[in-house]
This record gives C-alpha cells, sequence and structure tokens, in this order.
C-alpha cells in the first residue's frame, strides 16, 4: 500500500522472492539489469518518478551481491532533483552505492553546499546525512565552515544540528583541520548544554573522537560531560520521548561516560565527587529485573560505568564494589552478562590490587573455559591468560592444556600460544615447563611454531640436570602410534645429544633409540630427516665400544641419501659419512653442543612488549588490544652480540637451519675440518640466520639500535602533538618564509609550547625531516640533544643551524654536518649557560636543502626561564622571615592581573606545579590563596629563592593578585612576568611571547566566553 | 568509530538489508555477510548475544525469521547496541504496525529511511522513535 505507485519495484522485488535457486535469481536480475541500462540509455526520456524506481532496483540489486558497474550517474543527478522524493532516493542510494573517492561524487559538491546552506530543512538533513556518510576530504575542505555553522546556529532546529553534529565529526576524521582546537573547545563546552538529547546525543559522539584525539583541549567539556551524566541519571528533564523501558537514554549515558574515560583524571574535587555519586548510584541502584530490554539497557549503563571507575581508579572501597559485581557477573547463567563480565575482569586485571581478588574467581572462570559458546570461551581464555602468575600457573596451563584436546580448530592455534608463553614465563620447575611443551606439541602440533620447539631445546641444552629427563620423556612420546612431525623434530635433536644418558635404562641402547627415530623416517617431510640424520651420526659417535651392525646401517643410510635430490639432505649424508670414516675426529666434531646464551624468550618479549603497550593506553583501547594474539614472528635479525657469540653454526651443527646452505657454507666446513679442535666457533655474524636457534629473536622494534628507539619515541610523540590543526607555525616562521612550498608538520607554536613543560619531544617536523630534542637541566646548566633525522631516501644537503641565543645564554651548539644521509638521525649536543635572569628565548635558525627545495625556518628552543627553576618546599617557619626579610619594590613587586583565564584553583596549582613551581600547601590561610617556592639558577644570581603568592578572587577568577619576592630584582620582575604570561594565556594557542618575530596582533588577548565553563565551575566552587 | 554495518538478514540467510558505514568492495560484503551469517545463524537461543569476527564484534538478535546483525569495532557497548537493535525494531513496529520481514523487504526505502534517521557515520543520531519517524510521516502525508 505504502508503495505508491513503484509498482514495477514491488514486482521485481517478488520476482526474486519466488526464484526457486540461485540460477532463476541470477537470470531474473540479469534481465532487469539488461532492462534498467537499457532505460538510462535513452535517459531523456525518464521521469524523475522512472529514475528513481530504477534507482531502487538497482540498490536492491547491489545488495543482494551483484555488480552495479552502471547508473551510478543516474542516482548522483537525482541529487540535484527540485522535488523532495527524488532528491532523497539519490542522496541515500549515492551513499550506498558510492564511496567516498567515486569521482561522481565531486559533481555532486555544488548542489549538496547548496542543499546544507539553503533554507530547506529536509534538504540540509538530506545532505549532512549523506557528507556525513561518505564525504571525504574534498568536502571537508569546502563544507567544513558550513557545517559548523548549523550546528552553532541558534536559529537552526534540533533536527538540522544533529546531523550537522555528526556530519562534523566525518568530516573531522577525513581532515582534523576543519576544527581549530583553540576556538572549537569553548564551542563544544556550550554545545553540551544543550537541552534537546538529539543535539547532545550527537555532540557527545563529536566529543567523544575529538577528546580521543587531543583531551587536553577539551578540558572544559569535562565537567559538562558530568552534569550531563547527573541529568541523566537524576532523570530530570528527560522527554518521555527519551527514556527507554524508564531508563533515561541509556546510550547518551553510555556515550558521556565513553567520553569521560578519555581524559585522564578528574583532578577537581567537585567535579569528582558528583560523578562518584552518580556512578555510586548506578553501581548500587542496578537490580536484575524480569524486562529483558529494561534489564540489558541498564546493565548496558552498568557495565560502562563499571569501565570509567576503572579507568578512573577510584577509591578502594568501590574498585571492591566492582570486582564483587563482575564476580557475580561471571557467574550468572545469562549468557550476555556472563561474557561481559568476563571481559570486564579481564580489563579489570589492569587496576593494581585486585588481581588477589579475582583469582578467587578462577574456578568460575575455568568453568567459562568450557562453556558451549566459543564467544564465552575466548573470553574465559583471555581472562585465564591475563590473570596467570606463579601461583597458578600450573592449574591454569593444565587447564588449557586439557581444553586444547576438545577445542575448536579455530582456538587451538591462541590456545597453544597462550599455554606455551604462560608455561615458560611462570614455570616453576623446569621439567614441569618440558612435559607442557611435549604435551602441546603432542596434541597441537599443527599449531606449534618452530620457536617454541627450538626454546625447549634452548633450556635442556642449557640445564644438565634436565637432559636425562627431556630424552627420556621424548622416547616415551615417540613410542606412541602418531606422532606429529614437529614431536620428531625435537626428540631427534634431544635423543640425539642426550640418548646416551640414559643408555643404562632398559629400551635405551643406541641400537633401540635408533630404532624408534628410524621408524620415523618414511613419515616425516624432508625439512625433519636433516635432523634426524643428525641425531644418527650423534648417536654412532656415543655408541661405545662401537657396534658395527648400527654402524653399517647407518653408513647405508648415508650412502642412500648422498644422492638426494634435496641439498640439505645430501649435504649432511656426504658430510656424516665422511666424518665417520675419521675415526677420533668424530668424537670432537660432534662434541655435545655448548650452551646457549642467556637470553629472553622472544615469546615473552612478546608478551611482555604488547603488555607495556597496554599499559599506557585508556582503558577503552585495551579492548582493542585483547583480540586474539597474533602468532609469533621470527625475525632473521642477526644479534646484536653476534660475532663474539660462542654459539656455533656450522653445516655441523646439530640444529637444522635451511637456510644456512649455500655453497659458501660448503667451504666453510672444510676450514672448520682443518681446524681439528672441534670447537667449530665460526661464527658469521652477517648471516641471516646465525642465531636461529640462539634465540626467538624478538622482532626489530624492541631490539633495535638505540638511534631508532629515540626515533621511535619520536614519533610517538609526534603523533600525540601533530594535533589536528597541522599548519600554523605563523607564530614563529617570518612572513617571507611563507613561501617556502615545505609546510611543517604539527603546529610549530604547540610543540614549542609542550616541549617549554617537558624535556624530550618533537621540536619541528615536516615531510623531510624531524627535529627532536632532548635536555637535560642542571642548575644553571642544561645539555640539550638536537635529532636531525631525514625521513627520506635521498639525502639533505646544504643543512645549517645557527644559534641566536639571547644576550643572557651562553650556547654553544656543536657541528652540525653539512648532509644528513637518507633515513639517518644525526646527534647535535647544544650546551647552555644561563648567565642571568631573562625572559627572552633562544632561537634555531636552520635550514636545509632537498632537492630544489630550500627550506628555512627559525624555531625558538626550549631553553626557558622555568627550565632553570627547581622546586624546594619551603617549610613556614623559614617563609615568613624571608618573606618579610624581602620588602617592598624592587625585590618584593606586587601586581593585579585582570584578564587572566579563569580556571579553578587546583587546575591553578597544577599549571604552576609544571613550571617547576612548588605549591606550599597550608602557608596561607586562605583557601583562595596559592603560596609557592622555587629555586632560581644562573651565573650571576647563583640559586636563590624566589617566594611567590597568588590571592585570588572567588566571585570574579577573571583577575587575581600576584606577589613575587626574590633577592634579585631583574629575577623578580622576568618570574613575576614569566608567571603572568602562563595565567593569562591559554597555552595551547600562539602567545604573546618573547619571541623574536611579532606575533599576529589576533592573538594578544584571550578570548573569555561569557559561559566558560571553567568559570561556571569555579563559581560553584567557592 | 562506532558500528560499521547493520545487516538483516532471514534465517535462510538472504540478505533483506544491507548498511555499512566504512566502504567494503562488494567482493568484501559478500564474503563478510557470508561468513557471518554462517557463524551467527548457527548458534542457539542459549548462546551470547555477541560474536567475535576478524576484527568486528557482532551483536545480534533474532526476531522471528529475521536477524538483525550489527557489526561494532571493539570500542562499543554491547548491551547498548543489543538495546539499539530493539529500539529500531520497535520503531518499525511502531511504523509498520506488527512488523515483519515482508514488511522490510517490500518498503526497503521505509527501513533505509529509518535506519538513516538513526545511525549516521556509524554513530547513533536519534533515539526518540516519533523524532525518527517524523519525516517519513511527513511523506506519507505529502504523497
Amino acid at each position: 500500500m505504502a508503495m505508491h505507485g513503484m509498482r514495477g519495484l514491488s514486482v521485481f522485488i517478488s520476482d526474486i522472492r519466488n526464484c526457486q535457486n540461485k540460477e532463476q535469481e541470477r537470470q531474473r536480475i540479469d534481465k532487469e539489469l539488461g532492462n534498467v541500462r537499457n532505460r538510462f540509455k535513452n535517459e531523456k526520456g525518464l521521469s524523475p518518478y522512472e529514475k528513481k524506481k530504477y534507482v531502487w532496483k538497482m540498490l536492491y540489486i547491489y545488495m543482494l551481491g551483484y555488480d552495479v558497474d552502471f547508473g551510478h550517474m543516474e542516482a548522483v543527478s537525482l541529487i540535484s532533483a527540485p522535488k523532495y522524493p527524488e532528491k532523497q532516493v539519490g542522496y541515500i542510494v549515492t551513499s550506498c552505492l558510492l564511496n567516498e573517492n567515486h569521482d561522481f561524487l565531486r559533481l555532486a559538491i555544488n548542489t549538496v553546499r547548496n542543499d546544507i546552506i539553503g533554507r530547506n530543512e529536509t534538504f540540509q538533513c538530506l545532505a549532512l546525512t549523506m557528507v556525513g556518510n561518505i564525504g571525504g576530504r574534498e568536502f571537508a575542505e569546502s563544507l567544513a565552515p558550513d557545517v559548523q555553522k548549523l550546528l552553532l546556529s541558534s536559529s537552526c532546529r534540533p533536527l538540522v544540528r544533529k546531523k550537522a553534529a555528526l556530519c562534523l565529526l566525518r568530516l573531522f576524521r577525513k581532515n582534523p583541520d576543519v576544527v581549530n582546537v583553540d576556538g572549537w573547545a569553548d564551542r563544544m563546552a556550550q554545545l553540551l548544554d544543550e537541552r534537546d538529547l538529539g543535539v547532545l546525543t550527537s555532540s557527545m559522539s563529536l566529543l567523544v573522537a575529538l577528546v580521543s584525539n587531543n583531551h587536553e583541549a577539551y578540558w572544559s567539556c569535562l565537567p559538562k560531560c558530568v552534569k550531563t551524566m547527573e541529568r541523566l541519571a537524576r532523570n530530570q528533564d528527560i522527554p518521555q520521548e527519551y527514556t527507554y523501558y524508564g531508563i533515561p537514554s541509556p546510550w547518551l549515558q553510555v556515550k558521556t561516560m565513553r567520553a569521560l574515560q578519555y581524559f585522564p583524571t578528574i583532578e577537581d574535587p567537585y567535579t569528582r565527587r558528583t560523578l562518584f555519586e552518580v556512578l555510586q548510584r548506578i553501581l548500587m541502584g542496578t537490580d536484575v529485573v524480569k524486562n529483558v530490554n529494561k534489564n540489558n539497557a541498564s546493565h548496558a549503563v552498568l557495565f560502562e560505568a563499571l569501565a570509567l571507575v576503572m579507568h578512573l581508579d577510584a577509591e578502594k572501597e568501590m574498585m571492591s564494589q566492582c570486582v564483587a559485581l563482575l564476580g557475580k557477573f561471571i557467574a550468572v547463567r545469562e549468557p550476555n552478562i556472563r561474557y561481559l563480565g568476563l571481559e570486564n575482569m579481564t580489563r579489570m586485571l589492569m587496576v593494581t590490587d585486585v588481581q588477589e581478588i579475582i583469582k578467587r574467581h578462577q574456578a568460575q572462570i575455568i568453568t567459562s573455559l568450557k562453556d558451549p559458546d566459543i564467544s564465552i570461551r575466548r573470553r574465559a581464555l583471555d581472562l585465564l591468560y591475563g590473570m596467570c602468575d606463579v601461583t597458578n600457573a600450573k592449574d591454569i596451563v593444565e587447564e588449557l592444556l586439557q581444553y586444547l584436546s576438545s577445542a575448536d580448530f579455530t582456538m587451538r592455534e591462541e590456545l597453544s600460544l597462550k599455554a606455551a608463553i604462560l608455561a615458560e614465563k611462570f614455570a616453576p620447575d623446569l621439567s614441569w615447563y618440558v612435559d607442557v611443551i611435549l604435551q602441546l606439541i603432542d596434541k597441537a602440533g599443527d599449531f606449534i611454531s618452530d620457536d617454541i620447539w627450538f626454546r625447549v631445546v634452548q633450556f635442556v641444552t642449557n640445564n644438565d640436570d634436565l637432559q636425562p629427563y627431556a630424552a627420556a620423556k621424548v622416547k616415551e612420546y615417540l613410542e606412541k602410534p602418531a606422532v606429529h612431525e614437529t614431536m620428531v623434530k625435537v626428540s631427534a635433536y634431544i635423543l640425539g645429544e642426550y640418548s646416551h644418558l640414559l643408555a643404562r635404562r632398559p629400551g635405551c641402547s643406541p641400537k633401540e633409540i635408533f630404532a624408534i627415530l628410524h621408524e620415523k623416517l618414511p613419515t616425516v617431510s624432508t625439512t625433519t630427516i636433516p635432523i634426524l640424520l643428525s641425531a644418527y651420526a650423534k648417536i654412532l659417535m656415543h655408541t661405545q665400544p662401537p657396534d658395527q651392525e648400527l654402524q653399517s646401517q647407518i653408513w647405508a643410510i648415508f650412502n642412500k641419501y648422498e644422492s638426494c635430490i634435496d641439498a640439505e639432505i645430501q649435504q649432511r649424508a656426504v658430510e656424516y659419512f665422511a666424518l665417520c670414516q675419521k675415526g677420533a675426529a668424530l668424537m670432537d666434531i660432534l662434541a655435545e653442543m655448548p650452551k646457549f646464551p642467556e637470553r629472553k624468550s622472544s615469546l615473552i618479549k612478546r608478551a611482555e612488549y604488547s603488555e607495556a603497550d597496554t599499559a599506557e593506553q585508556s582503558a577503552i583501547k585495551l579492548r582493542a588490544q585483547q583480540q586474539p594474539s597474533n602468532a609469533l614472528v621470527v625475525t632473521d635479525q642477526p644479534p646484536a652480540n653476534g660475532a663474539t657469540s660462542p654459539v656455533p653454526v656450522g653445516p655441523l651443527s646439530l640444529v637444522m637451519v635451511p637456510s644456512m646452505i649455500t655453497t659458501e657454507d660448503h667451504t666453510s666446513t672444510d676450514q672448520a675440518l682443518s681446524q681439528q679442535n672441534g670447537s667449530l666457533t665460526k661464527v658469521d655474524p652477517q648471516h641471516p640466520s646465525a642465531d636461529l636457534l640462539g634465540d626467538l629473536l624478538g622482532p626489530l622494534a624492541i631490539e633495535g639500535p638505540p638511534g631508532a628507539t629515540v626515533q621511535s619515541e619520536h614519533n610517538a610523540v609526534s603523533g600525540l602533538e601533530g594535533g589536528p590543526d597541522a599548519v600554523d607555525g605563523s607564530a614563529i616562521v617570518p612572513v617571507e618564509e611563507q613561501r617556502n612550498t615545505v609546510q611543517p608538520i604539527g603546529n610549530i607554536a604547540e610543540r614549542f609550547h609542550a616541549l617549554c613543560l617537558k624535556d624530550s619531544g618533537v621540536l619541528y617536523e615536516d615531510p623531510y625531516i624531524q627535529i627532536g630534542i632532548k635536555a637535560e637541566w642542571r642548575a644553571h646548566h642544561g645539555r640539550l640533544v638536537l635529532f636531525l633525522g631525514n625521513k627520506n631516501t635521498a639525502p639533505l644537503v646544504s643543512v645549517q643551524a645557527l644559534m641566536l641565543p639571547p644576550a643572557h645564554l651562553k650556547m654553544e651548539l656543536s657541528l652540525v654536518p653539512d648532509t644528513i644521509p637518507p633515513r639517518a638521525q644525526v646527534q647535535c649536543p647544544l650546551e647552555v649557560v644561563n648567565l642571568r635572569p631573562s625572559r627572552d628565548v633562544a632561537v634555531l635558525d636552520f635550514s636545509y636543502k632537498f632537492g630544489t627545495n630550500m627550506v628555512n625556518v627559525k624555531l625558538r628552543l626550549p631553553a626557558v626561564l622555568n627550565k632553570f627553576l627547581q622546586p624546594i618546599p619551603v617549610p613556614a617557619e623559614e617563609f615568613f622571615p624571608q618573606w618579610r626579610s624581602l620588602s617592598g619594590p624592587p625585590l618584593k613587586l606586587q601586581e593585579v592581573v585582570r584578564g587572566v583565564r579563569p580556571m579553578p584553583l587546583p587546575e591553578m596549582a597544577n599549571l604552576l606545579n609544571s613550571f617547576r613551581l612548588m605549591i606550599c600547601p597550608g602557608l596561607d590561610p586562605n583557601p583562595n590563596n596559592l603560596v609557592a617556592s622555587t629555586t632560581f639558577y644562573s651565573e650571576s644570581t647563583h640559586a636563590m629563592l624566589c617566594l611567590i603568592r597568588i590571592e585570588t578572587d572567588p566571585a570574579d577568577r577573571t583577575q587575581l593578585r600576584m606577589t613575587l619576592a626574590s633577592g634579585d630584582p631583574t629575577l623578580t620582575f622576568e618570574l613575576k612576568e614569566f608567571i603572568k604570561e602562563q595565567l593569562i594565556t591559554i597555552p595551547t594557542a600562539p602567545p604573546q611571547s618573547p619571541a623574536p618575530a611579532p606575533p599576529p596582533a589576533a592573538q594578544a588577548t584571550p578570548q573569555i566566553p561569557p559561559n566558560d565553563p571553567a568559570a561556571l565551575l569555579a563559581g560553584l566552587l567557592s | 568509530m562506532g558500528i560499521r554495518f547493520i545487516l538483516m538478514v532471514n534465517k535462510q540467510g538472504q540478505t533483506r538489508l544491507a548498511q555499512y558505514y566504512e566502504w567494503l568492495t562488494l567482493e568484501e560484503r559478500r564474503a563478510l555477510e557470508g561468513e557471518i551469517v554462517r557463524k551467527c545463524l548457527a548458534r542457539n537461543e542459549q548462546q551470547c548475544s555477541f560474536v567475535e569476527h576478524r576484527n568486528y564484534k557482532i551483536v545480534y538478535r533474532r526476531y522471528a525469521s529475521l536477524f538483525f546483525l550489527v557489526g561494532v569495532d571493539n570500542d562499543e557497548n554491547e548491551l547498548a547496541i543489543l538495546e539499539f537493535i530493539h529500539l529500531l525494531v520497535e520503531t518499525m513496529d511502531r511504523h509498520f504496525g506488527n512488523v515483519c520481514e515482508l514488511d522490510i523487504m517490500f518498503h526497503l526505502e521505509k527501513a533505509h529511511f529509518m535506519l538513516e534517521e538513526m545511525v549516521m557515520n556509524g554513530s547513533i543520531v536519534e533515539t526518540s522513535k516519533a523524532n525518527i519517524l517524523s519525516p517519513i510521516q511527513l511523506m506519507d502525508k505529502a504523497s
């Protein structure tokens, strides 16, 4: 009935529905495609209605999984139809059929823009939705300002604004520059005051994207989120339409708590308390109810609250409440709650102090490992893996092993890898470790990578008391009827080396061992045969007195394989046969393998690496990390100490190293033989797999050369600092430099400001070079290192670095090379001596040439006043006499500062702390005042105590009175000005700094919006 | 980025609606849908509503003959998505009255319009049924 004449479409759909099989369906679809194609060919005869009908058919066909390679133009052209029904179809079908890079989209960009800025609300919505779904960079560049305007417009109705919010989110992802953080943070905070829950829901999603990218800039939104939570939790002003089974929009609650998890912490005590009250209410007040939907919705909120509590690392009491709840959840029968209980308990492991409580639930978790539902089993496995330590490793690993035999195929690899890692990491004794690995190979040989058995061999070789045990053990396994090839490999190796230790036991004579091994030879592949041959040679060597029969048997085998097509096998056969003729020399050459150098297993390294990785991330990101772990990657990287490593690796080594076989090795055999001492210590450090057995070698990233580490560290930093607004270096780069075709990456001014507060990071970056900096400060001395990293595969030439130090700094930059080789990083130390107090800043004039581009930038160096401060606590009995003795100007200066960026007192305290001014709490009886002390170091003043007092006005946070005192008038003045600058500017904005280049005038006065959240909050606090 | 795709599939495994919020080629879609349908449709009522597949988590719910499958990334609140499915079904129900598979099949465009009002770019835009349905009602009135 509602098809309104799109009868053709209905008919077509029911035709498809009536198709008996796939073939019929395809025929019907081919027919329809032909029909549509024909109709589109003479487009002139098509009415908009017909076009609409055909376009829907195309979408339907596409949805069924058939390629529709025409008609895109028609879909796009409907966007410009004047009437709503056609336009709507055009927009929807276009966003389903085309991706963001499709050429046709570009054709529509003007129409889309006209719809967005036009007055027709419904058109605006359609256009915003399409751009929100598939808009690419080009859309971001041309439409972002319009979309922003709509979002903030007070005359726009919520139905448009909510779409504008998510549209902007898309554009921001495509081009972070569309949101200029400086101004946007305040607007975002404003948006969160929105009453309409649709707009608020969308805005919250936008906020999540923004804070996940740069939480620093959005601090002002934090109290707003808490307020939203309060509003929802108290069910204040929530229209009925937005409550779901009696719960005020669970989705908005979840989203808001998600946003809060991106802030590292909540410092303001009032906000923190309010939030914890809300969270407490959620934790305590969520009951299990009969209605499934209500139950789910309330638990959605509860689980998010749990995550937030964990993230905030709340008070102990609240934490144990969380663990208790999770403990309850993992025991319930309802599968969804159990799944989420396990998932969240795994995240909880990251919180300190709760591991012990979680361990109490071990039995329960193991039950879930046997659940019929694979989703739940996976969560249980992850949790068990995470909670394993020395105390419970035996139990857990044995559970995993037991489960391995019945586990589905898809889980075995992960399961065996995890068991292997845990066994090695927490083995209470080595024989247990050997047992575990052999069981793993036995039960899941297909999933055991070479690294795992290499590692066992390494352990056995290095532990004498383990050798007979391992030899006996592998022999037992070999006697089983079906043996996995990996088991043959490890057994052959171990029996070759150590079976003579068992010789006196029944059934373990060389002959019998040989027989057991040789029985397997016909069943194994060519990669295993060489290991068997080595084992035979060793067994033969250990047979004392010589056994003629065994000897002729083995010699016959060598003879047989001398003509083997596989080079490795052939070579071993030939060599072993030749060696056997040498009598006594055999003893030396085939002597037992020496111990391996102690080195950390790559299994463990990987495990630790990923843990270290996760520890630094917000709780949310952990989920991503807990994806099924991927298998080990063994890189063929020579070890750092390869040249001195005593690991013998010639072709005679009993270790099968497939890639070793080269003609070069052939010659080295003779050399080794001629050495006659049999120690075979010749090591070719260049050989790619020289140490394959020696260790399971971590990936390059973990154990790279120091330079690489620094580089990657910098990359990480630049990732953080890069920020959304990339090109804003104008504050320092003089105007004429703008002609540089090379644009810096990230905001130079922001980078400088960040570096003023910390001692290492990226100072400058563009597509060719990255300049990192690392500094150490001691009293009035500073030692900086500039890291000049060439990012390209071509050299950077004509590199020049010129220091322009201000009068108060003595600076010495070591020689900067003229050329930086491709992909290289050059370190240039820079010595700084502070002569006297001053706020002036040193500048580095840096230039280089890449291709025909001459790049020249002038960069401020973070050798700023606060670097020469050392925080020092001053007790009351010292503070007051000092304070009094420095009476009046010029040693003591007072000033009323206006236009202060309003911030709560703790935030101000933090700010001062970050500049190395130590807050001395309790000295001033007035809680609205801050007292701080620090020591300043310079050559002229030596160590000089500075005392600071800031009196704030709770009624007006935009002004304060500041009093500074020190023994040096210049210092007092300079420090006062310095602090003032920090208080009245927003640190992320390019400041009116003492930079040599004049800053743009626009930034001179900070803009304080009338409803700044910090100001509101401050009002509440006082 | 939240929701990656929404699928409606009947118990024979036929796709009734597919909406993606990230670009996949037709081949990728076909393969993904096949894998997911095989995995999810084989599950029983006693099993949980979440399935981990590739780098997605599938949150699904069955209504009579129709499965609603929502692919999310690992950063989503699973239960919230589960109830979002229900909200979608209730919204369709309010519009169609006793909604069934055929309604979605023969009114594909309506289903798309509703979805478009509810989800944009993988994020939830609107959860009020009245607001979701008002554009469709306007259109129905106009025609």
